[in-house]
């Protein structure tokens, strides 16, 4: 128990009043990566998403280089009738295509791990409500744009760091796998470098997108499941839902606008569907989303009452 | 010294703040007193700039809170314990909001000496018990040796050394020339702390003066009675113009008439008396009998005036 004398000595001890300048954006990004690194919920949704990157992009590879060897082995092929020449030259078309596609392969497990870094982006400004934590923080520095700014920034960083982390562990890890039946590429080859980082890129503006999402929503579950439902089940829903009436655009006209269709082919060529906005210009696409979420997250975190 | 003019906040069909006008000065503890319900909280929020007013404006030390140079070197405030993310250690809670702020990070270590929680500064909070998370609430309050601060009932839930620590704290803030605003609606802990008392009841301000000055113009005068001859005397004091009520513990207590004019109708009238003594005119009282129209929960209001009336005659 402190005593009353204890406090008077205390108090003010180590502090100034009235220091020049004010309280500012970068105490405040200071401050945000103390809380990012100071929960183990960041720990727990980075590893899971650097485990399932990495982890399902190895059995995607290892599915491909086994099926490339039963192929090999005529087991598909052998008794209808192909001759064995004629084998040999669908095991060499197919390890082409395999080549071709190498880097998708090893990075497919992008495709699940988005969905851990819109819990992370999500969680990022969604537990400050949940926990009650956002009064203090805005009680400490009310200047909101500031906070905003300063957890946007701090998170993109940290998801971006992660998220290059793992496309390149993945990738490596893959090439690995595939290297068993030389099918393989490697990080110099034409355009590889650029759609590895372009994973990292990805990760980091997905994460960036369910962020605003969060900031807009201010409740994890419903942040969560708008972040997934965006990135995954519209992805999924297209390939089910009716064409368009033809005459009216076509369906991959319709697809192209698809979040993760835009986004994602940076880093994946030919693994889903089509993709008729060059990588570039679809990843620009993409960020456009992710800066819409984000606006709408800071005018409503600017005007609502914490 | 906070300022507010003219302060009102309506929530959907609700008016929680409605027009309130007070100044809160340094160097004493004001006491921001109301049932549940009457808005306290929502005005120390509009303080803090976490709502925006329907109408009117707030100031502290002269401005918004959010045109202060250094925020939490001005105002601390403990708003309720559960405002922290309880995945995170006592000590990195501190030190996330020290740095908003460019506090030293000893500062940290300093406040958490001053609140006894050094021992568990590692150890995430939600494991505390909620005195702790209290004193956590208290010692993020400090943390910038405000001149400012305010506390929303910091005594809820805390056990009776708690209390009295807590107690001690804002007498010593307020004797360094502070200004200390804390909340309640436990009217005798506001007797034991506060200098001056800003009292509102359904976001509309009720009093504001000193306690003492509280308690002798809200009070009714009330004297307390023991006879054997119960209904002649509430008889004789209903037709005299006082009102009768059962203490609850047998007495009577008879409101507004003296000791002396209490006596002498007694004499009067033959009845015999056992005791005769004047009731300590509380605070609670004096607020019961001022917000008694403004309770917006009436159920659960301890006190002995929900003793039920013996009768009036007459």
């Amino acid at each position: 128990m402190a005593s009353v004398a204890t406090h008077e000595r205390l108090v003010g001890g180590s502090v100034a009043h009235n220091p020049p300048g004010r309280a500012g954006f970068i105490g405040t990004v200071k401050s945000e990566f103390t809380k990012i690194r100071s929960v183990r919920s960041t720990y727990w949704t980075l590893f899971a998403m650097f485990v399932v990157c990495v982890g399902i992009g190895a059995l995607f590879s290892w599915g491909q280089t086994e099926r490339l060897l039963s192929l090999e082995h005529g087991v598909t092929l052998r008794g209808q009738g192909i001759p064995p020449g004629a084998i040999k030259q669908v095991v060499a078309h197919r390890a082409a295509e395999i080549r071709s596609t190498a880097t998708a392969i090893s990075l497919f497990g992008l495709l699940f791990g988005q969905l851990i870094i819109v819990v992370l982006g999500s969680l990022t400004i969604t537990s400050e409500y949940s926990t009650g934590m956002i009064r203090t923080s805005l009680t400490s520095m009310p200047r909101r744009g500031t906070v905003f700014a300063a957890k946007g920034i701090v998170f993109g960083a940290v998801a971006l760091v992660a998220g290059l982390v793992t496309s390149f562990v993945a990738f490596f890890v893959g090439q690995l796998i595939l290297s068993s039946q030389h099918v393989n590429t490697t990080i110099g080859h034409h355009a590889v470098l650029a759609q590895v980082i372009g994973g990292g890129l990805f990760l980091a503006a997905t994460g960036l997108l369910s962020f605003g999402i969060g900031a807009m929503l201010r409740h994890s579950a419903g942040a969560i499941a708008t972040g997934i439902g965006l990135m995954f089940v519209v992805l999924l829903l297209s390939n089910f839902l009716p064409s368009p009436p033809s005459g009216w655009f076509g369906q991959a006209d319709f697809d192209k606008w698809i979040p993760f269709y835009a986004g994602s082919h940076l880093w994946q060529n030919q693994l889903l569907g089509v993709n008729p906005f060059s990588p570039w210009v679809g990843f620009g696409v993409f960020c456009a989303y992710a800066a819409a979420a984000i606006i709408g997250g800071l005018v409503l975190f600017l005007r609502r009452d914490a | 010294m906070i300022e507010a003019r003219g302060l009102s906040k309506r929530y959907g069909d609700t008016l929680a703040v409605d027009n309130l006008s007070f100044d809160v000065e340094p160097g004493k503890i004001t006491g921001f007193l109301g049932p549940n319900g009457a808005g306290k909280t929502t005005t120390m929020r509009l303080i803090l700039g976490l709502d925006r007013p329907t109408s009117g404006t707030v100031t502290v030390n002269g401005k918004h809170l959010n045109q202060l140079a250094w925020p939490m070197r001005e105002v601390g405030a403990l708003l309720d314990a559960k405002a922290v993310h309880g995945g995170r250690s006592a000590y990195n809670h501190l030190l996330c909001l020290a740095q908003t702020n460019n506090l030293p990070s000893r500062r940290v270590s300093e406040v958490l000496d001053l609140v006894g929680l050094h021992d568990v500064a590692r150890k995430r909070s939600k494991g505390f018990s909620l005195g702790m998370g209290q004193r956590l609430g208290i010692a993020a309050a400090l943390l910038g040796d405000p001149s400012i601060l305010m506390f929303d009932e910091p005594v809820n839930g805390l056990d009776p050394e708690g209390i009295l620590w807590i107690r001690n704290l804002m007498k010593a803030l307020a004797a360094e020339g502070k200004t200390v605003f804390v909340s309640s609606h436990l009217m005798s802990e506001m007797e034991n702390t506060a200098d001056t008392l800003i009292v509102i009841g359904r976001g509309r301000l009720i009093a504001q003066s000193t306690v003492a000055e509280f308690i002798a113009a809200n009070s009714q005068q009330s004297v307390r009675v023991s006879t054997p001859q119960r209904e002649l005397l509430t008889a004789a004091a209903a037709s005299a113009g006082a009102t009768v009520r059962d203490d609850g513990s047998g007495k009577l207590l008879v409101i507004g008439m003296t000791t002396s004019q209490v006596g002498d109708l007694a004499f009067e009238n033959g009845i015999r008396l056992h005791e005769l003594a004047p009731a300590q005119a509380s605070l609670e009282q004096a607020f019961m009998e001022l917000t008694a129209s403004s309770v917006e929960f009436v159920a659960g209001l301890p006190t002995e005036l929900d003793a039920q009336p013996v009768g009036k005659v007459g």
